[in-house]
């Protein structure tokens, strides 16, 4: 029975949370609308009329394009070794037993509950005290550092939901343990390695504070967009920040589909449509 | 850790194994950890203490700086910052509240309500932060810029004086902070909610509970370590934001991020900036030590990548 206090109180509710996801989307709405302004002088802050011209030159601006490349080289890289390293961390963190696994599942955690202000500082000072050159590597090397967490906590995940009797029947049959890895762990490990690297490639193309203070010279496109904020950002940046979401979210729901495909043939309940697989 | 281990693969399935395999085999996950671990050790923990190192020299930029072990810059950043450090978690308090206030009913009714929509409204909520942060603050700058419809808008309805403004003020900064985290609250907060085992809520109508009072006594203490994590995954990454206070306020908001990046990046006085940043790495550090007091690092951790 639905009491009129009832309805009202799931009027309220449902009004709020639409209001709440207005308020998530606003910005998203500015950023895609002045793509397509038709913005004249430096400034794209008030709407002056509809054009394509931004699209249809999107390296029109001097530094950005070249930014945009650096910044997808770095997630590129990022993406691989961290799902590399952080793959086999969370193997020996869920199908092993060994002394210290305790502490490493913490110090996994770690940077992820340390503020990026902090990392990047730490990481500076540290790079300074070495003499080190910043620049390309030292943000890779930062930004494989921030996602290694993200990777081994995705790739759990999706290993304790994974049976492991195939593995077990691998090993009776007479394969050797890098063989079940490769032939078996790995391939029923996938789907979780794919939301894993979509994950850490995200993180890195975003990320903006550890880079500010690993960067040196060397531009990414956050920090192009920093830069340009002082004195107006061209729409191109909203040109391709609309591109960006637009392939993450192709890619999620690419993901998604591939992880239910696979859910079925092997007969495991899997998570339903988690939009990360975590 | 106390979850159940799996069995390595292929123990036990093959008899004679000897000492010398045996030994092989605890061998591998060190092996397998040893590369990851060795990265975190040599880019996260010693850049952390070298913090220390780094903040107890002294000299200028030009001239370089040598170690004195000059602990006295400690008492005297602090001192000299305090304004911003105390507005660090001023802004920070304010800004996870308000998240907990947004995101607490719209994560019960994704949780209870939503249905079929639950996945759809849970993708919304994560969707927008696949844009570019940078980019989002500086659709904020549009959104509350003197001459946006926000602005006009609330002018013609009385909120905002004839004069009054949006940008550059403390309501920017600390609204800014509070859209960028909002995920990190509704997402913990969520799965709290839909974990919770529903009959309970039957058994306490049985028992002639009020609606207010069932909230009250089950949903609300059930939901506890979601808000717990929620409130933590906001706090800590808020304190440490320099962005918003950067581009949505004016130096009167600057927080300490912005101390710790400007003094290493622009005045270069690196001792002053890594005393401060270890300081915030100092109080992060207890405030999850009180923290894991209640929940485990894994919710923790599974909820910062949810």
């Amino acid at each position: 029975m639905r009491t009129t206090a009832d309805k009202l109180r799931n009027l309220v509710l449902g009004t709020w949370s639409i209001l709440a996801i207005i308020f998530l989307f606003l910005p998203i709405f500015v950023i895609v609308m002045f793509s397509f302004n038709d913005n004249q002088g430096r400034f794209n802050f008030t709407w002056q009329g509809f054009t394509l011209k931004h699209w249809k030159e999107p390296f029109a601006v001097a530094g950005l394009g070249e930014a945009m490349g650096t910044s997808i080289a770095i997630a590129l890289l990022t993406t691989l070794i961290a799902v590399a390293l952080g793959t086999f961390v969370a193997l020996a963190l869920v199908r092993y037993r060994w002394r210290g696994r305790g502490a490493t599942g913490g110090l996994i955690f770690l940077p992820l509950a340390t503020p990026e202000v902090v990392l990047g500082a730490a990481l500076l000072g540290w790079f300074l005290t070495m003499g080190l050159v910043r620049g390309f590597v030292t943000v890779l090397i930062a930004h494989v550092m921030f996602t290694l967490g993200y990777v081994v906590i995705t790739v759990r995940a999706r290993l304790e939901g994974m049976d492991t009797h195939i593995e077990e029947a691998a090993a009776d049959l007479g394969a050797n343990q890098a063989t079940t890895l490769w032939k078996i762990t790995l391939p029923l490990l996938a789907p979780g390695l794919a939301a894993a690297a979509l994950l850490s490639f995200a993180i890195s193309i975003d990320d903006f504070v550890v880079s500010n203070f690993t960067a040196g010279q060397t531009v990414t496109f956050p920090l192009f967009v920093y830069g340009a904020a002082r004195q107006g950002v061209p729409p191109q940046v909203n040109v391709f920040a609309t591109a960006i979401l637009v392939i993450v979210i192709g890619l999620m729901f690419a993901n998604l589909a591939w992880q239910r495909r696979a859910a079925r043939r092997e007969g495991i309940p899997v998570p339903e449509a988690k939009p990360l697989g975590v | 850790m106390s979850e159940a281990v799996a069995p390595a693969p292929g123990k036990g399935s093959r008899g004679g194994g000897g000492l010398s395999l045996r030994r092989k085999r605890a061998l591998i996950p060190l092996l397998f950890v040893l590369p990851g671990l060795a990265w975190l050790v040599l880019f996260y923990v010693i850049p952390i203490v070298s913090q220390v190192w780094v903040s107890t020299q002294t000299g200028n930029p030009d001239d370089g700086f040598v170690q004195t072990w000059n602990f006295a810059v400690y008492p005297e950043a602090v001192s000299e910052y305090l304004p911003q450090l105390g507005r660090s978690f001023l802004y920070a308090g304010i800004a996870t509240l308000a998240c907990l206030i947004i995101s607490f009913p719209l994560a019960y009714f994704i949780a209870f309500k939503a249905g079929r929509w639950r996945n759809l409204m849970l993708l919304l909520v994560i969707l927008p932060f696949f844009t570019s942060l940078i980019v989002r603050v500086v659709a904020w700058q549009t959104l509350l810029a003197d001459d946006s419809f926000i602005v006009d808008a609330l002018k013609a309805i009385g909120i905002l004086g004839a004069d009054g403004r949006l940008l550059a003020t403390t309501f920017a900064v600390i609204a800014g902070i509070t859209y960028n985290f909002l995920p990190f609250m509704v997402l913990p907060l969520y799965a709290s909610l839909e974990r919770m085992d529903r009959t309970l809520l039957e058994a306490a109508s049985d028992l002639y509970a009020s609606k207010l009072t069932a909230f009250r006594k089950v949903t609300l203490p059930l939901a506890a370590p979601g808000i717990f994590a929620g409130t933590l995954l906001t706090f800590i990454p808020a304190i440490g934001d320099y962005i918003n206070a950067q581009l949505l306020g004016t130096p009167n908001q600057f927080m300490i991020g912005n101390v710790i990046q400007s003094q290493y990046l622009t005045v270069r006085e690196y001792p002053t900036a890594a005393a401060l940043s270890f300081v915030v790495m100092v109080i992060v550090l207890v405030l999850i030590a009180i923290a894991l007091r209640f929940v485990s690092t894994r919710q923790l951790s599974e909820a910062a990548a949810s």
